[in-house]
């Protein structure tokens, strides 16, 4: 256990915690929405809040948030009103926000495209102490809304016309979602980076889903997972020296792969104690009767 | 026709267009107090954008719509309101169980998403109305199609509404289902609950209805009793439900122009 007697990855270690807990905390809402890869589209957007924090030699993680959060209000604002061509409006979003960030790096005095490097794919010996404090507070912010509005985002994630008719503010809960899906991209992005975040928001859930059959059942484990993959991710690639991001996100494709063909045989098994259970009456395979009746007693 | 009072529904006027085609062309409705309206007509004709401008789910062009005498618009009591939207599935992009998605309709009774005894209880008396407390706590994809329109029905029912907007609740449901339906609605109906639903063919649930209005084209053709089928031919409880049999015009009277 001597990586914990390192400052450096006593934070980075932190910031894995929050990031497991997090990314799947969002990423349950938007994969029930079928809006998985909106954490990619806000993590391109978010590019261009790095390059802006370089040029204006402010703090990255900050203006990240900003950016990211506008990003994202501006594509659920396209979604409620572009709705022909949204999909271009999106595109065109995501690869200005690339674009953006590659540009502004450029332009910084202190900005080079390694610097931008470590924010794509993420980097745990860069995470400093005002990293530590930015993350833990929008990490607070993001449990804040995950776990305390459960109930309404799970509403309108579920079925958005039915969640209007309850009452609840389906814009502002839309919204809501897109901010704090914002957020958490700037929580993940130094850990697991801004092009491996959506990773983190979607494979956790999509792997606890094989064995699930509730929503709160899935929730919890997708985050049991999400902090089990980042918390080894990072002691990984301190003795390995292995990029975090990249482990991170292996382990956690290797970890649905488990589950998946675990959940076959788990399947597989409940449906041979079905049929035994109900071997009497409702035999597992169709029975052909011996002989066919009378077209009278078909038709009875 | 008796009358029922106060109309718990008013549409005035309405026209609604969806992608620039006028899909409503100036909807006239009223459903009274305790009344139970079915709302008829072909594919195409409107019916279900009519029951989704009451809802505020299809903008309005123009007219007017009242819930309990409110403006839509200023309405806020939408936990007097159960909505059945027309689905196939009562399902998601992740697993939940069929308690979980009928929870989601309390969140109107609910202050703040905080459930108490109370709201436990209705989830659980709404899954036995439908018949479906037994499986509770089993996912909704492990369901059948008639299952999973007795759930979105509980979920409309777990609020305890004066007033359900049902879109096509008898679509793609087996017997079994069609029947326990008919009998929840039967209950709901003694209760004093005001119902508009949208309906292919008045089928099993032909005894419950007082009034049907009929729209072609985005205009009321017919606003009265029911049209009753030809006799002999087609009596309640032996009615077949083809949801999708063909574009074909499910009225089967001489009653409409």
């Amino acid at each position: 256990m001597d990586f914990l007697n390192y400052a450096f990855m006593q934070r980075a270690l932190l910031a894995a915690v929050l990031v497991g807990v997090t990314a799947p905390a969002i990423g349950i809402y938007l994969v029930q929405r079928r809006q998985a890869l909106m954490g990619d589209g806000i993590g391109h957007v978010a590019m261009t809040g790095v390059g802006l924090g370089f040029l204006l030699s402010s703090s990255p993680v900050w203006m990240a948030t900003a950016v990211s959060v506008l990003g994202a209000l501006l594509m659920e604002l396209i979604r409620w009103y572009g709705r022909t061509r949204g999909d271009i409006a999106l595109a065109m979003l995501f690869y200005g926000g690339m674009a953006g960030g590659v540009m502004f790096i450029n332009m910084a005095p202190t900005g080079s495209n390694a610097n931008l490097m470590t924010y794509l794919f993420g980097s745990l010996s860069t995470v400093s102490p005002s990293d530590v404090l930015a993350i833990c507070l929008l990490a607070g912010f993001v449990v804040l809304v995950t776990l305390g509005l459960r109930r309404q985002l799970f509403a309108v994630s579920h079925d958005e016309e039915f969640a209007r008719v309850t009452g609840l503010p389906v814009r502002a809960l839309n919204l809501l979602t897109a901010v704090t899906a914002a957020v958490t991209v700037t929580v993940a992005m130094r850990v697991v980076g801004l092009l491996l975040v959506s990773a983190l928001m979607v494979v956790p859930v999509a792997a606890a889903q094989q064995l699930t059959r509730s929503f709160a059942m899935t929730f919890a484990i997708a985050v049991a997972l999400g902090i089990t993959v980042t918390v080894s991710g990072t002691i990984a690639s301190f003795y390995q020296d292995v990029p975090p991001g990249a482990t991170i996100v292996l382990l956690t494709i290797a970890a649905f792969v488990v589950l998946t063909a675990l959940a076959a045989r788990l399947a597989r098994r409940r449906a041979r104690a079905a049929a035994a259970a109900g071997s009497g009456r409702n035999p597992a395979e169709c029975v052909i009767p011996a002989a066919r009746g009378t077209e009278e007693e078909i038709n009875a | 026709m008796e009358t029922h009072g106060e109309p718990v529904i008013s549409l005035r006027g309405v026209r609604a267009d969806l992608g620039g085609r006028p899909v409503l062309r100036g909807i006239d409705l009223a459903v009274g107090q305790g009344e139970v309206v079915a709302l008829l007509g072909a594919n195409g004709s409107g019916k279900s954008t009519a029951i989704r401008t009451v809802i505020g789910q299809v903008p309005v062009a123009d007219g007017g719509i009242e819930l309990f005498g409110t403006p839509r618009r200023a309405f806020r009591g939408w936990a007097r309101v159960g909505y059945v939207p027309q689905r196939t599935t009562a399902g998601g992009g992740v697993p939940a169980t069929v308690a979980e998605i009928v929870s989601s309709g309390r969140l109107a009774r609910t202050r703040f998403g905080l459930f108490r005894k109370d709201d436990r209880d209705a989830v659980r008396d709404a899954l036995e109305q439908v018949g479906m407390a037994d499986r509770a706590k089993d996912s909704v994809n492990a369901l059948s199609g008639g299952q999973h329109q007795r759930v979105l029905i509980a979920r409309a029912l777990v609020a305890r509404p004066e007033l359900l907007i049902m879109d096509e609740p008898m679509a793609g449901v087996d017997l079994v289902s069609q029947e326990i339906l008919a009998r929840t609605l039967r209950t709901q109906v003694e209760a004093g609950t005001t119902v508009l639903l949208v309906l292919h063919e008045l089928g099993p649930l032909e005894p419950l209805i007082d009034r049907a209005v009929v729209l072609r084209d985005g205009c009321v053709v017919h606003d009265g009793p029911p049209p009753r089928a030809a006799a002999g031919t087609l009596r309640p409880g032996h009615d077949h439900v083809h949801p999708h049999a063909g574009a074909t015009e499910p009225i089967r009277t001489g009653l409409l122009s």
